[in-house]
């Protein structure tokens, strides 16, 4: 096809520069600075898409980012494939493939289509009703149909294949869009001396000037005064300029999100990343977002060929092309003649401009009338007639009391539409600034801001080009001014005076036909009508809010950009409420949609989160190990032999730390040097325990509550010297251990002199467990004796081993006889290679995690985190024995002694289980009752905390928390699950070596 | 995302802080001397207020201080931080200025 809707000359796209592509498979050309959407018209395409819910055939309706209708899926590959973009924003390039969305098969015929016949019984909020037949009809029935038939664009069918970019900036003053308001304002920030970054959502800067053929700015042509300042502000070195950036988002204390689109408009696989994200702080912010025409809302409103005024307007004169041949325009807003004027001059038969004023005046009105173009004023539009293509507009007399007199059908190609301009106050919405309603525009404006923000131009309602550039200029002095930057002289701007513009309306315009018989579309993205607004009233909902979530009003991805209004009009008009006291609804981020990609940024793959690795990762690697992750940290779960599953593997790694030793890598646990004259003083108020008896060379099992009286954590702690702790956390609570001792240091005792390093990343740890654990180790140590008289359970060396400086602690989590062998992290695997070859005579074996829980529930050690929940005391662990009983206070001791925490009170205890049969292995989290016959709601006394098959006692066991649990040792309880009842006995909670002869070997 | 004043290293997004709770919530000197009605309201009773709350933050990834901060809660915008151990300010005041 052959842009046979080309204008021989004028716009700015680059006749000598075809560019191939297609549209639904079909070949198409268009020319370098063209859109999608303007190719399509220079085609004679305004079939774009078909509606969300009824299927209707939909062209394209606007020239921006407001455009509901025309989405379209984008990409070669589906690697590439990014669905829902708007035609009219997306640039062509050479072998760009687009289709068209929701239909099937093809944009023509679309079976679904049948939707718009049976229109009638899906009116808005039918989706609600159908929630209130019975379930079976929601998930069989309707769930799957809605789902197959509305919809918009297809998600790929490939993970994305390109890569985004992420940074921060700041500067002194950030002018959010380039039309004439923003380049002025950028130009009077950088006069005033501040950086400055400009952005701009198209892929040039200028706005309205970009389709501005007319004015003249300074005695030159518009569009010369544009490439001049363009030269000016980037000759100036302070401006960042930021084109195919869409500022998205306005976030508290002045910091804005946006999207730079840096490769979807090249041709060929681009190098580098597709977006880059922008997180500016910027000390003023400028507004210039401009404004979005607004539609007409009557029957049949929907149709391909209709548009809007001002959008036509920019494709015959930005981009050279003649939108049809024959128009009709209506409008309530003067700026429609402007638009009939320049098609008129483009070539376009104007068959009638229906004005519903009763008597419209001014500047373009004259102007238009001068051209001979047949004005009709008090004139409303009661139908439209065509399928793929509107084919004729049926005006009739307005009159002064709204009543419609006979239509008659004008035939047409072209129908355009222009209700007035909605100010861009998204930004500043979102900003938490006031919107205030402006009787005379007939629009919300910007009221007080809640940020250091400034609006400029038509996003507050100013039109006339030459103040437009003059309140741009004024607002970026202003906000230069604030930002620390030097006074600028006002500036006026000399243009060749256009007539003024004005009018306007919002709601449905009166059509004097059956209101139920017609459907005059409000949100043409979500396919909300007139009547769906007027039905939702008349169901009692009066929030706009309210409304505009029933009928789905203004919740596509335009955000109801062009509907909002005309929704406001209709609610006003049904409820006899002024707009102002309706309100308007919330603008939210993003502005226009955008993906997830940018969002994402390099958190992908490897990079999505933080991973830890210790430094006998790849060791373990290396011997085939099964990692899991403990909070950020990858660790050896097992090391299966070939041909091991789980089970077996953690069976033959118990059996081995039993008989005679294994390894462990423990260098995940949380490690606090707490130094210091009252380090002591410090743990002593911290931890339950008493510290200050402790002998340097010795260790305690220190526990940690939080002021609530629960456990928060536990761990081993050595006493170095009189003013130096060893503290070890759990895995996951090291920053939260630490968090809270930093906490309590600097607010609650801030007298105490003591001091917290964090140093689990310094201490690679070796647990080495096992009746055979000294005399693998023995041969390594120097400068320290540890044999059992030395060196008893539970105390600490400073020595070498393997050569290395290290921390001996003798200390046991298995049950058995074990030390704990901190190095500095570096040494970390060699010592651990040295020990492990020097093992293997006496039969060491590497155990992982599974393991490490199997041997310490068989002693009944307990999990922070598994056997306790958030609400578990030290006394219902088992651990009251921990308590300094002495110590005046602690963190955690006065909560104790609340009602509820202690004596007299039948709180859930740790205790042991055995199920009858010794096979059965509980499921952790199950429940516990007496009475397994009792009706539900059954009353259940605890639940099973940690279960496990014991190589050790070749039979079950598991750990609970049962109500009063250790006054019922002996009873049996019952574990009802699906299908059985499994019976356990309630034990003690240590399984193996209760008297602990073992942890002397 | 917030530009939060620490008071020892100056404006910093929010990201470099962590919240910590409301502030000048006072733990008893001796907690054995108050009754337990009042240790439960050290506890759990918060003011939750609408408009300007005195509230800690941590300079987790800066100098690690805790501060304690006055932020209006309907608008996001501080007041005041300052460091732990000063009074709190005049909110009035601070507001005005």
């Amino acid at each position: 096809m052959s842009q046979n809707f080309r204008l021989p000359t004028g716009g700015r796209v680059n006749r000598a520069k075809t560019i191939n592509f297609t549209f639904d498979g079909r070949r198409m050309s268009g020319l370098e600075g063209d859109t999608l959407a303007s190719a399509l018209l220079a085609n004679g395409e305004h079939l774009a898409g078909r509606s969300f819910k009824y299927h209707r055939p939909r062209g394209i309706l606007s020239a921006g980012a407001e455009e509901p209708n025309a989405l379209v899926g984008v990409g070669a590959d589906e690697g590439h494939y990014s669905p829902n973009l708007r035609a009219t924003q997306v640039e062509l390039f050479e072998g760009l493939v687009a289709e068209s969305q929701n239909r099937s098969p093809s944009l023509r015929y679309d079976w679904a289509g049948v939707n718009n016949l049976i229109w009638r019984f899906i009116p808005a909020g039918f989706y609600y009703k159908t929630f209130m037949w019975p379930r079976g009809a929601w998930t069989k029935f309707f769930e799957p149909r809605i789902r197959a038939m509305a919809g918009l664009g297809r998600a790929p069918r490939a993970p994305d294949a390109t890569t985004y970019a992420q940074r921060y900036a700041h500067c002194d003053v950030l002018v959010v869009g380039a039309g004439p308001a923003g380049l002025a304002a950028a130009l009077a920030a950088v006069q005033g001396g501040q950086r400055v970054i400009l952005c701009d959502e198209q892929n040039e800067l200028g706005g309205s000037l970009l389709s501005e053929t007319d004015a003249a700015i300074d005695g030159i042509p518009a569009v010369r005064w544009l490439s001049e300042t363009i030269a000016q502000l980037r000759s100036a070195g302070s401006v960042q300029i930021l084109t195919r950036t869409t500022a998205f988002g306005y976030f508290p204390h002045n910091m804005l999100g946006l999207v730079e689109r840096l490769t979807d408009h090249l041709p060929g696989a681009a190098s580098g990343p597709r977006e880059r994200l922008w997180q500016v702080r910027a000390k003023q912010v400028v507004l210039a977002a401009g404004e979005i025409e607004r539609p007409l809302v009557f029957p049949d409103n929907d149709r391909p060929g209709i548009m809007l005024a001002g959008a036509a307007r920019i494709y015959a004169s930005r981009y050279g092309v003649k939108p049809g041949q024959r128009a009709v325009i209506v409008t309530a807003h003067d700026s429609a003649y402007r638009a009939a004027l320049a098609l008129y001059q483009a070539g376009v038969g104007i068959a009638a401009i229906a004005d519903v004023r009763a008597n419209p005046q001014g500047g373009w009105v004259d102007l238009a009338r001068k051209a001979g173009l047949p004005v009709r004023a008090g004139c409303t539009i009661t139908g439209t007639s065509g399928r793929l293509r509107v084919t004729g507009a049926d005006l009739a007399p307005l009159a002064a009391d709204g009543t419609v007199g006979a239509s008659e059908r004008v035939s047409c190609d072209l129908l355009l539409m222009s209700g007035g301009f909605t100010p861009s106050v998204h930004l500043f919405s979102q900003s938490r600034g006031k919107l205030v309603y402006d009787e005379a525009l007939g629009a919300f404006v910007p009221g007080a801001p809640a940020e250091d923000c400034w609006v400029a131009g038509a996003c507050r309602g100013v039109s006339l080009l030459s103040e437009v550039l003059a309140d741009g200029f004024a607002k970026g002095a202003s906000a230069a001014r604030a930002a620390g930057g030097g006074p600028v002289p006002a500036r006026s701007f000399a243009t060749t005076q256009a007539p003024a513009t004005g009018g306007g309306f919002a709601g449905a315009l009166p059509h004097g036909k059956n209101p139920a018989s017609v459907r005059a579309f409000v949100d043409f993205q979500n396919d909300s009508t007139a009547k769906d607004i007027k039905l939702a009233i008349s169901e009692g909902l009066r929030s706009i809010e309210h409304i505009k979530r029933y009928t789905t009003t203004g919740m596509a991805t335009d955000q109801g950009k062009i509907s909002n209004m005309n929704a406001l009009g209709i609610a006003t008009d049904v409820l006899a409420r002024p707009i102002a006291q309706i309100g308007t609804t919330t603008f939210r981020m993003p502005y226009t949609p955008t993906t997830f990609g940018v969002f994402a940024g390099y958190a992908r793959g490897d990079l999505f989160d933080t991973v830890r690795r210790t430094p006998v990762h790849h060791w373990a690697q290396a011997q085939g190990a099964v990692f899991e992750d403990v909070s950020l940290w990858k660790r050896a779960r097992y090391f299966p032999l070939p041909g091991e599953d789980m089970h077996q593997a953690v069976a033959r790694e118990c059996r081995a730390v039993r008989a005679a030793a294994g390894i462990f890598d423990a260098s995940t646990l949380g490690k606090i040097e707490v130094v210091g004259p009252d380090a002591a003083e410090f743990l002593n108020r911290m931890y339950v325990n008493a510290w200050s008896k402790l002998k340097p060379g010795r260790l305690r099992y220190g526990l940690l509550l939080r002021e609530d009286g629960f456990i928060l954590d536990d761990g081993v702690i050595g006493r170095m010297s009189d003013e130096c702790f060893h503290v070890t956390t759990t895995t996951g609570g090291a920053a939260r251990v630490l968090t809270m001792m930093e906490d309590y240091r600097q607010t609650e005792f801030p007298e105490l002199k003591v001091w917290l390093t964090s140093t689990t990343e310094q201490w690679a740890v070796i647990a080495l467990q096992g009746p055979k654990a000294r005399e693998i180790l023995a041969p390594f140590v120097e400068g320290a004796d540890i044999s059992h008289a030395a060196m008893p359970h539970m105390s600490v060396v400073e020595c070498r081993v393997a050569g290395v400086p290290a921390r001996l602690f003798r200390v046991s989590f298995t049950g058995e006889l074990g030390f704990e062998i901190n190095v500095p992290a570096d040494y970390g695997r060699a010592v651990w290679e040295a020990i492990f070859a020097a093992g293997q005579p006496a039969g060491l074996v590497a155990y992982g995690t599974e393991t490490m829980h199997v041997l310490r529930a068989e002693k009944g050690y307990i999990i922070v985190g598994q056997e306790t929940d958030g609400t578990v005391t030290p006394d219902d662990a088992g651990l009251s024995w921990a308590i300094g009983k002495a110590k005046p206070d602690f963190v955690g001791k006065r909560a104790l002694a609340r009602a509820g925490m202690g004596e007299g009170v039948q709180r859930k205890q740790l205790v042991g289980l055995l199920t009858d049969d010794p096979q059965v292995v509980l499921e952790e989290g199950a429940q516990l009752v007496a009475d397994p016959a009792q009706p539900p709601p059954m009353t259940m006394l605890g639940h099973v905390t940690s279960s496990y098959w014991s190589a050790t006692l070749n039979r079950s066991m598991a750990l609970a928390l049962v109500k009063n649990g250790r006054a019922r040792i002996g009873e049996t309880l019952h574990v009802p699950m699906p299908g059985r009842v499994i019976r356990v006995t309630i034990t003690g909670p240590v399984f193996y070596d209760a008297e602990g002869i073992k942890l002397d070997g | 995302m917030l530009l939060i004043t620490c008071p020892f290293c100056g404006p910093r997004p929010e990201l470099e802080f962590g919240y910590a709770g409301e502030a000048h919530v006072v733990r008893a000197q001796d907690p054995r001397e108050v009754s337990d009605l009042q240790w439960t309201e050290y506890l759990y009773q918060r003011s939750n207020v609408r408009g300007v709350h005195a509230e800690r933050w941590r300079h987790a990834h800066g100098c690690a201080q805790f501060f304690n901060a006055l932020r209006d809660t309907t608008t996001d915008h501080f007041v005041a931080t300052y460091r732990i151990g000063e009074p709190r300010p005049d909110a009035a005041v601070e507001a005005g200025r």
